[in-house]
């Protein structure tokens, strides 16, 4: 009976392992932002080849779809061929030895103009690629057009954090960030410190011996804007624990001017299918008052430096059919794929061939596509450190809460424990 | 295995070594014993001691698993870390609390549902059946329903509570939150404790029960001097894995509270350490002392309650 049990048993790990038709398959580990359209492109990209393609599902959240992938590579697992991976993980998985090198033409195409810089500069370690870029994405400044009218802010130019929280304020509007404890709280506090002309860290390659640059004039500049924001009426009644979503409902609210609110790329679709329901736009017109502009500056005068985030494919170091998997990762970030995942998922794309065709479709305003890729070109990237979430974590912990935040203390207090925990003289 | 085969030849105690070699029957089951047990201690120490040992090794790198290059020798340092870190000691100044919260409400209510059991004359299955539930059910769930229970938008604990607001939030800070923590570890594991206690219970002699009642004794009386003493050993053992259970608390705490408000427990800061930061050298470190705290917790209980557990089995 045991031996029938474990026979079956066998034979059903083989067929995984090899698919029905006696092909190998290649995993595909995917976060769940647009899994249609990957399924459909994994299927599209299996179509004539010697190879399936298979969808595996991540859970929703960045730290646990990392902690999954981790424990896998780490344990030298060879199903895991393809993976999604947040950009600010590839440095880590790359140093770890985890990803297996781009080469070639792909490559060349990544670091040769091709691909937009923000997101090409994402996949590179160490002077070399390591994931191709799947999708970028970027945060703009939403706003309603009428509250920066009665505030008197001439949204053509570029506006600074100070100027969209006086105007917010005067009007009784409010300004939508991301402040809970989580990493987009970092992604705020980074596109700060760097708009003011600094870096949460510097020479990350030294690994553990990177240079915290927290405690400098760019970190307080960085720590001013938060505690204005903390201190001003314009902050939303949810600010310490408010994300993505949070402060969605106050641009449309049903009573109130509306809000200025930093977000990715995801808030023009939201709003384009909420219109005429709850928490959108009440009609058409409404929906017209929705402004957007570059991310606000740190410092009057210094471009900003917008956030950069989105999605990169990693090939497995330990698959067992590494060639097949190159190829796959190529078909499954190609333009079409990009394209389609913009226009039905608002995943925009990676490349200015992609962006192009996305512009061609009408699908979304041009004004906004010129913003996005101007804002993933000249966008900020995390520190591309192999301890990065060490880093955001102490980050977090000292910057949290933001209505703590005091110019004079936090920048230092976190530089000094930035340093600890990097040295392995602190827990975290 | 505790009895151990004496030589007669050992002048030293000749008395107990005829005493031995007077029972060849008694040689004869020890050494079958000795065979019996023989595979499951390997199997213990290939399964037990070997992640042990590694960890030991380990905890004197320092090792980050995304930099295995890097990887050096350091000592004692991360241990000297951990000692001196803040966090450390609110972590283990949490786990105690909860150890000794929850032990001592379910040795309490894991008694009186002993004696229920015990005693009930009718429907007995049923009672016996419904009190043993909770235990039935997996940890992580019993966090999650509790978690609902006491969630301030669908959970009915506020709605119970008449001196507690509607719309208060039991996550939001730590005192309340280490309640609602405690309170799903209570419910899911009393049931353990009045299990191991209802063994003890069934041993105490009715006989001496009975005496003492014609003696003139009172219910109170019978229970202090006669039903406790007999039942030291049963408490004992279950007061021991309580303790050592409670001290390495993590499902509820992952589940409920994920460590915000300051809730974290030993476990939990061991897990992050390694699971979430690949830090092997000072999660393995912490690991150690998580290793070396459940043993000096054994030790004082079994120190506490004075009881020779060898002696007890002899007994029996």
């Amino acid at each position: 009976m045991a031996t029938v049990a474990v026979l079956a048993l066998s034979g059903s790990l083989l067929s995984a392992c090899s698919g029905d038709s006696g092909k190998p398959t290649l995993n595909w580990y995917v976060n769940p932002d647009g899994v249609d359209t990957f399924k459909e492109y994994a299927a599209t990209c299996s179509e004539g080849k010697d190879y399936e393609i298979a969808v595996q599902l991540l859970p929703a959240s960045a730290t646990d779809q990392r902690t999954q992938l981790a424990r896998r590579l780490a344990a030298q697992d060879s199903s895991t061929d393809l993976m999604n991976l947040d950009p600010v993980f590839v440095a880590e998985f790359a140093n770890a030895g985890w990803l297996a090198e781009v080469e070639g033409d792909l490559a060349e195409a990544i670091t040769g103009g091709e691909y937009l810089e923000g997101a090409a500069e994402t996949v590179l370690w160490d002077d070399k690629v390591y994931a191709v870029p799947l999708w970028a994405n970027t945060q703009v400044l939403w706003y309603r057009k009428s509250l920066a009218e009665a505030a008197g802010l001439d949204m053509t130019q570029p506006v600074t954090w100070d100027q969209v929280i006086e105007a917010a304020d005067s009007e009784g509007g409010t300004v939508g960030v991301q402040a809970n404890k989580y990493e987009a709280y970092v992604v705020w506090i980074n596109s700060l410190v760097q708009g003011a002309g600094g870096q949460i860290v510097s020479e990350t390659e030294a690994g553990r011996d990177a240079k915290v640059e927290l405690d400098s004039d760019a970190g307080r500049k960085a720590a001013e804007v938060i505690q204005k924001l903390a201190d001003s009426k314009a902050a939303q009644a949810d600010f310490t624990v408010s994300n993505e979503g949070t402060s969605l409902g106050q641009m449309f609210p049903e009573e109130g001017p509306g809000e200025f609110m930093t977000n990715w790329t995801f808030v023009y679709a939201n709003y384009k299918g909420l219109v005429g329901k709850p928490g959108g736009p009440a009609d058409e017109e409404e929906f017209k008052d929705l402004g957007w502009a570059r991310y606000p500056a740190t410092v009057e005068g210094e471009p900003s430096k917008p956030p950069i985030g989105g999605i990169d494919i990693g090939i497995g170091a330990y698959s067992e059919n590494p060639e097949e998997a190159m190829e796959a990762a190529e078909c499954i970030t190609s333009t079409e794929a990009q394209v389609d995942l913009a226009i039905n998922d608002g995943l925009m794309p990676s490349t200015n061939a992609a962006y192009d065709e996305v512009g061609a479709s009408g699908e979304f305003p041009e004004d906004l596509l010129d913003l996005y890729r101007t804002s993933v070109d000249e966008g900020g990237p995390r520190p591309k450190s192999p301890f990065y979430s060490q880093i955001s974590s102490a980050v977090q912990s000292v910057w949290h809460s933001p209505t703590s935040v005091d110019p004079d203390s936090t920048p230092k207090e976190s530089a000094e424990f930035l340093a600890d925990v990097l040295a392995g003289r602190s827990l975290l | 295995m505790t009895t151990t085969y004496v030589a007669p030849d050992d002048k030293r105690d000749v008395k107990k070594a005829q005493k031995v070699a007077a029972s060849d029957r008694s040689k004869a089951e020890n050494s079958l014993g000795m065979k019996l047990v023989a595979p499951a201690i390997f199997l213990m120490l290939l399964v037990t001691a070997f992640p042990m040992l590694r960890a030991l090794y380990l905890s004197l790198f320092n090792y980050s698993l995304t930099v295995p290059e890097e990887r050096e020798f350091v000592g004692l340092s991360n241990y000297l870390t951990a000692l001196s870190d803040p966090l450390f000691w609110r972590d283990t100044g949490n786990t105690v609390l909860i150890m000794v919260i929850t032990v001592a409400v379910e040795l309490v209510i894991g008694f009186i549902f002993a004696m229920v059991m015990h005693r009930v004359i009718f429907a007995r299955g049923v009672i016996r059946t419904s009190i043993l539930i909770p235990y039935g059910i997996i940890t992580v769930v019993s966090g999650f329903a509790w978690q609902f229970a006491f969630s301030n938008s669908n959970g009915f604990v506020n709605g119970w509570l008449p001196f507690i607001g509607n719309d208060f939030n039991w996550f939001g800070e730590y005192g309340s939150s280490m309640i609602a923590i405690m309170v799903s570890e209570i419910w899911k594991t009393t049931p353990f404790m009045s299990l191991l206690l209802l063994a003890g219970l069934a041993q105490v002699s009715e006989d001496m029960l009975e005496a003492a009642k014609v003696d003139g004794a009172t219910w109170w009386q019978r229970l202090w001097k006669v039903i406790l003493p007999n039942m030291r050993s049963a408490i004992m053992v279950a007061v021991l894995f309580r303790a050592l259970d409670a001290y390495r608390i993590f499902d509820n705490i992952f589940v409920m509270t994920a460590g915000a408000q300051g809730t974290e427990s030993v476990s939990f800061l061991t897990y992050r350490q390694v699971i979430e930061q690949f830090q092997l050298g000072i999660g393995s470190a912490l690991s150690v002392l998580l290793f070396l705290s459940v043993l000096l917790i054994a030790f004082l209980i079994v120190k506490i309650f004075r009881v020779d557990l060898a002696a007890a089995r002899q007994e029996g």
